[in-house]
Formats: C-alpha cells, structure tokens, sequence
C-alpha cells in the first residue's frame, strides 16, 4: 500500500508523535470545516497520547452514536469519565461538551443563588443558552477553560485534546465567542439596559433621538416583550462575569499561548481546503500556533504503478471477451482508485502549493466506521507514521 | 395548482407534480449544495425558469455554477438542455430586513441608518426566529411572484441549513412565537408558513450511504413530520457502483478469489508481462505484487459496498421515494452538473 502522505508529495510532514510527546504542549484543538472527522482526529491523537504515557481529557462537541460508545460516552453528562483501556502509564478521560448545562453552571458559580435563579428563568436567557449562533463556541471555549484551570490546579490532566463546533464555517470557532461577547457586552444591549451608564447624560441626549427609532422599530420587529426581556436579563448579569467579553478575550490570549496547539483539519476536497486555507491564514494572522494540517480520508492504492488509463483500457478489453470478467472488475476498482487519488492530490496541491510551510499529516481513509478503541489506535497509528 | 404550460413539463409527471418550492437539506459534507444546483438544473429543463437560492452567506451556488460571487440579485447563473434558465440568488438577512422595513413602513432610509448603527445585527442576533423568518419570507416572496398572471419562476430551489437545524429554520410559526403576537414579522411568519407547510413545497434530504448521514436523515425526516412539515424525498450521493458480483464481493472480502486466474488474464492484456512484471515497470513490481494488491482493493471495495447496502437497507425503512446520484471519482465541475440533473430527471424527481 503506498502511504497516505502520497497524495501531499511536496509538503512538509507533520510529526504527530513529536507533538504528543512534547510536554510544553498543554492543548491541542482541532479546527476545520463540518463532515471532515475533527471529532475522530480529537480522539484518536487523545488515545494515542494517553497510550504514549500522557494524561489526557478529550472534549468532544458532537460525536458520533459509535464514536462516543467507543470512548465508552454513552450519556452526555458534561463531565470528563476516565475511558478504559489506555496501554502504559498514562490515562484518558472523555467527555460531550453539553453547551446549556455548561452556560447554567456558568451562572450558577458566578452569581448568589436567587440571582441565578432569576436569569435561568428569564426567557431572552433560555435562548441565548440553548438556541443561539455561538453559543456552543463560546461555551466550548468556556469549559475548556474550566478543564485547564483544573489541569493546572490539581495535576489530573497534563493535556487537554479539543473538538470544535460544527460551526458553519471553520472561523466561527474563532470568532464566535468574542461575538457574542461583545454582543453581551455592547453599546446597544447597555443602552438598553441602563442608559445612564453608557456615557453620561449628555452622550445620551446627543443619541437620543436615533435611540428613538431605534427602539420603535425594534420593538415592532421583535415585540416589547423580547425587549424586556433583553433589558432585564443584561441588568441581572452585568456586573457578574467580569464582562463577558473579557472573558472571550482571557481565553483567546490562551488560545495564543506557546502551549497551545493548533491542528487543522480537513478532507481532500474542494471545500474542505478551501476551509481550511482560511483558517490557515487566520492563525498566522492571530499568532496562533499552528502545528500543522491532518489530511482525513486519503485515498491510497497498492498498486501505483499501474495508472487509472492502462487498467481501464485492460479492463475493456477482458470485457471484450467475457462481460463478466473478475479480473476486469478489479482493474475498474482500481482505476476508479487511481483516478480519486488523482483528483485528491490535485485539490491538496493547491492547499500545499499556497502554504509551503505548513507540516501535513495524511490520514488514509477507513473502509469501515470507528467501533472500538481499537479502530481509534489505528487512526492515531497511521496518523503517526509519516512515511516508509 | 400552477401548471406552467412552457417546456415538456406539462407533458411529462413526476414524482412531485405540484411542488413549487424544493428544499434541500442534507448533513455538512453529503453534497447538499450540488444536490440543490442539479435539481434546479433538472427541473429548469425543457424550458422552464427556476431560481435556485442560498441562505446561508457561503457562496456555494457561485462556487459550483462557476460564476462570480452572487450578490443580492437573481442573476443568471445556466442555461438548461430545452431552452430552460437557472438563476441564483444569495439571501442576506440584513438586505431582506431592509426590504422588509421598505415594503411595510417605508422605511428603507432609516433601515439604512440602523443597519450603520449595528441594530440590524442586534434584531437579528437577540431573535434568531426574526433571521429565519426574513430568509424565508424572501424565499416565499419568489415562489409567489407572478407577472401576467403567471408565475414568474416555475420552480424555486432552496440550499437550506444543514438536517440537523432544517425542522426549526422551515418551523418558522414557533420560532416566533416568543416574539410580538400581531405585526408584521408575524403575519409575515404566517404567510410563510402557508407556502412551507403546504403541498406546495418538498423537503428533500441528501445522505451518504455512511452511518451518521444515514442516522441523521432518520433523525431530520422525524423532525420535520413532528413539525407538521411535508417530507420529500431522500437524495442518496456519491454511490459507488458495485463493480463486483455478490458471491466475487464475498469471494474478495475473504481474499478467496482466484489469484492464478487474475494473473492468467493480466498476462493476456498486457498488464503484466510474460516474464511476470508489470508491464513497463520490469524489474521494479512485480506480477503478484500486481495481483495481491488488486485483490485488496477489491476487498476493500466490496467492504465499503456491504457498509453502504446496510445504510441502504436502514434508509428503505423510512419508506420515502429514495434518488441516486453516482460518486464521481473526477469530482464535480459545471458538466458533471448537467449529467446529475439528467439523472435525477430519469428518476422522476423533477
């Protein structure tokens, strides 16, 4: 079988093993567009990790029904639980990110119980937890915070392995949480909410009159009742959480700190690199440490040298003489092989050609679903093996 | 029921003869966006207008058609075989409010000023339902638009939000039912909720024959029928051709096939040379690497056809008119659309 990396010939390769075994690597977060397998790469890197003597937690967001009984999930219940099984002296534990509970915790530790009891109740605060666009950013960010202030407290984890949201793109992991940061903590939602505290009376005079109309229109759009609901529950949690966007922005400082690593993760296809370009660029944009690219899904052959228009014409003519030739079948499979190759190593030149420094682990792709722990290993194996 | 009396259409049936408005939906990564493309191509064929529209700011309909990013205006973006027309048309939410504001209080001057102000942004981001309500409600503003007293658009194609948020994006009714009892974004809701839970429109749902597309179209097709929504149907893609025999899949997956007979035929075509290398590589591989590595491949082949007979078999449970578009090993550029279309077309969804 040739290896994965075939398909990124010109790419420089990604060491994984040397990632996981680096100690000054304290969280690895794997980013990338939706469909690509980020939450099978988290938790194959967390078991290799674990199995190569480190202490790790992996947070998934949304894993899939046998992916998570693999990890031995079988409920989401918002905490890491050890999974069994690990080889050596390390250890893992798991868990399934549950965004609403992590928000209610989040109030419920940061404010006296009758004011925590008076924000869960409030409407505007039930859709904001369960239903809103960056909610589940800011919240993974949020409980990956948790994770390492108790890593760094108690010692229990020594790596923490991050899945990211299905957002609808790639960026919105990023740039999610200080959105709904800065919307929680903005002029608007401030004018709102206490007038008087935006600027003083005189900038509000000076608004007033937009304010106006701002607030008509508004309310004919969305009802005084959302409204009010929106002024009560920003009242209730102002002074709380030391802001919300401070907060986004505490946890976006860790995300560029030297222990933090990032993994982009993507399919070779259009789409998917596209994505993945552009977070690419993101990073380097933001200072973020990139450790590099894994490439899920690769399609390999174990015969290479024989090329998708040799085994086609083969093909045609065994057929010629029999219409229900094995041996013809096989070169069809395997020009079939070849040709998917072809067009894969085509779309990922294009991602390798624009980001020449960019290290690329190959992953080749499964012919059957992740299982067990054992199917999770391999992943991690040939993830690991950069070459013959 | 408007029956467009251009094209073939009105000679040929199809399995949804009445549908004006096609949602797409399908998990991220099933090829929702080339589903939703070819199905407007196919239905556009014969010379009829369809508009085909996104809602989600992603730009996948330039991408796949090839054109230059869509504003918010129905360009053209194909023609189809018959003298038919696709246009595309990218809903911005902020847009569409403007719009809104324009047609109900003329206030498109002062929408302007709100959107610089940020308040767009805040409506939209403190009530979700609003966004969906307005990507909607343009999309229903199209499906009714008429002029002459025929409609203008045939058939309206929606690329839509992902399975898993497609029951409470159409649900449009109860998302907004927190928000203000009368006024405009509610008889708006309404009036969507006409077009949308009626028979003139189809939910479709494109899978992969994968465990979890296949689970989450399950999933997605209980969603919309507790919501009261008309489910279409299920639009399988990229499915391999099985290129093997039943018995030759198991006889390959047990690595039992005929290793001395595949050499035999090798060395009849040329591939593999009498002195047993292949051809054209003497020296570097040879004949049984050949053999045993395409014996491989084929088990895998045959592992990945079992794998995607069983989604097969849990997706024929849900008893909904089920479509299959090939995997295309070349991938999918403007000519590969036309060949799905043509087979969506012969298997009756459009």
């Amino acid at each position: 079988m040739t290896p994965a990396r075939d398909v990124v010939p010109r790419s420089r390769t990604l060491d994984v093993d040397a990632l996981l075994d680096d100690r000054g690597v304290r969280v690895i977060v794997c980013c990338g567009s939706g469909g690509v397998g980020k939450t099978t790469t988290a938790a194959a890197l967390g078991l290799r990790a674990a199995d190569r003597g480190r202490h790790v937690v992996v947070l998934t967001i949304d894993p899939a029904r046998r992916l998570a009984q693999s990890l031995g999930l079988t409920e989401l219940d918002n905490d890491p639980r050890p999974v069994l099984g690990v080889e050596g002296t390390g250890s893992l534990a798991a868990m399934m990110l549950d965004m609403k509970r992590t928000f209610d915790e989040f109030v419920e530790s940061n404010a006296d119980s009758e004011r925590a009891e008076t924000i869960l109740a409030n409407p505007f605060y039930q859709s904001l937890s369960s239903s809103f666009a960056g909610t589940q950013e800011y919240m993974a960010m949020e409980k990956l915070g948790q994770l390492r202030s108790r890593a760094d407290a108690d010692g229990t984890w020594d790596l923490i392995v991050v899945d990211t949201p299905p957002s609808r793109s790639a960026l919105d992991f990023l740039d999610a949480p200080r959105r709904l940061g800065s919307f929680l903590d903005g002029r608007f939602i401030r004018l709102l909410a206490a007038p008087a505290k935006a600027g003083g009376k005189a900038y509000l005079k000076v608004i007033s009159a937009g304010f106006g109309v701002f607030t008509s229109v508004l309310s004919k759009i969305i009802g005084g009742q959302v409204l009010t609901d929106v002024q009560t529950f920003v009242g209730s949690v102002d002074t709380l959480f030391g802001g919300f966007r401070q907060r986004a922005d505490d946890t976006f400082a860790m995300l560029q700190a030297a222990d933090t690593a990032f993994l982009v993760v993507a399919a070779p296809e259009r789409d998917a690199l596209r994505e993945a370009s552009y977070f690419v660029e993101r990073l380097e944009a933001d200072a973020m440490p990139l450790a590099g690219l894994v490439l899920n899904r690769v399609q390999t052959t174990s015969v290479p040298d024989l090329d998708a228009a040799t085994a086609t014409a083969a093909a045609a003519r065994l057929e010629a003489g029999s219409r229900t030739s094995v041996t013809a079948a096989l070169l069809r499979i395997h020009a079939e092989r070849v040709a998917t190759l072809d067009r894969q190593r085509r779309m990922a030149e294009r991602f390798t050609a624009a980001h020449r420094n960019v290290r690329v682990a190959a992953v080749p792709a499964l012919a059957s679903d992740v299982v067990d722990l054992d199917d999770l290993r391999e992943i991690g194996r040939s993830m690991a093996i950069p070459s013959e | 029921m408007p029956t467009p009396a251009t094209g073939d259409g009105a000679a040929r049936t199809t399995d949804w003869d009445g549908v004006r408005l096609h949602v797409v939906t399908g998990k991220g990564g099933t090829g929702k966006t080339t589903v939703a493309a070819s199905l407007a191509l196919a239905l556009a064929t014969g010379g009829r207008r369809v508009l085909v529209v996104e809602v989600e700011g992603r730009q996948g309909l330039a991408q796949i058609f090839d054109v230059p990013p869509l504003p918010y205006a129905e360009r053209r973006v194909a023609v189809a075989p018959g003298g038919g027309e696709v246009y595309a048309l990218a809903i911005d939410p902020e847009e569409a409010l403007i719009d809104f504001l324009e047609m109900f209080y003329n206030l498109r001057r002062a929408g302007t000023a709100l959107r610089r102000m940020g308040a767009i942004d805040f409506a939209t981001t403190v009530a979700p339902g609003v966004r969906d309500v307005l990507l909607t409600g343009k999309t229903k503003e199209a499906v009714r638009r008429s002029k002459d007293g025929r409609p203008v658009y045939d058939a309206v194609v929606m690329d839509a939000p992902p399975t898993g948020r497609i029951a409470r994006f159409l649900n449009v009714n109860t998302e907004v039912a927190g928000l203000a009892r009368t006024g405009p974004i509610r008889s708006q809701a309404d009036a969507v909720m006409e077009v949308i839970a009626s028979p003139l429109t189809a939910v479709h749902l494109v899978t992969l024959l994968e465990e979890m597309p296949v689970q989450e179209t399950a999933d997605g097709i209980r969603d919309l029928l507790a919501a009261d929504l008309p489910v279409g149907g299920i639009v399988v893609n990229q499915v391999r051709r099985p290129l093997l025999s039943p018995t030759s899949q198991t006889k390959a997956r047990k690595g039992k096939l005929d290793a001395a007979a595949i050499m035999a035929d090798l060395e009849k075509v040329g591939v593999v040379t009498g002195t047993d290398w292949l051809a054209g590589s003497v020296g570097a591989v040879s004949g049984e690497d050949v053999v045993s590595g395409l014996m491989a491949e084929a088990s895998d082949h045959s592992e990945r056809v079992a794998l995607e007979q069983r989604g097969r078999d849990t997706l024929q449970e849900l008893g909904r008119p089920t479509y299959e578009l090939p995997f295309l090993a070349d991938g999918v550029d403007v000519g590969a659309l036309y060949d799905l279309a043509e087979s969506l077309r012969s298997q009756g969804i459009a």
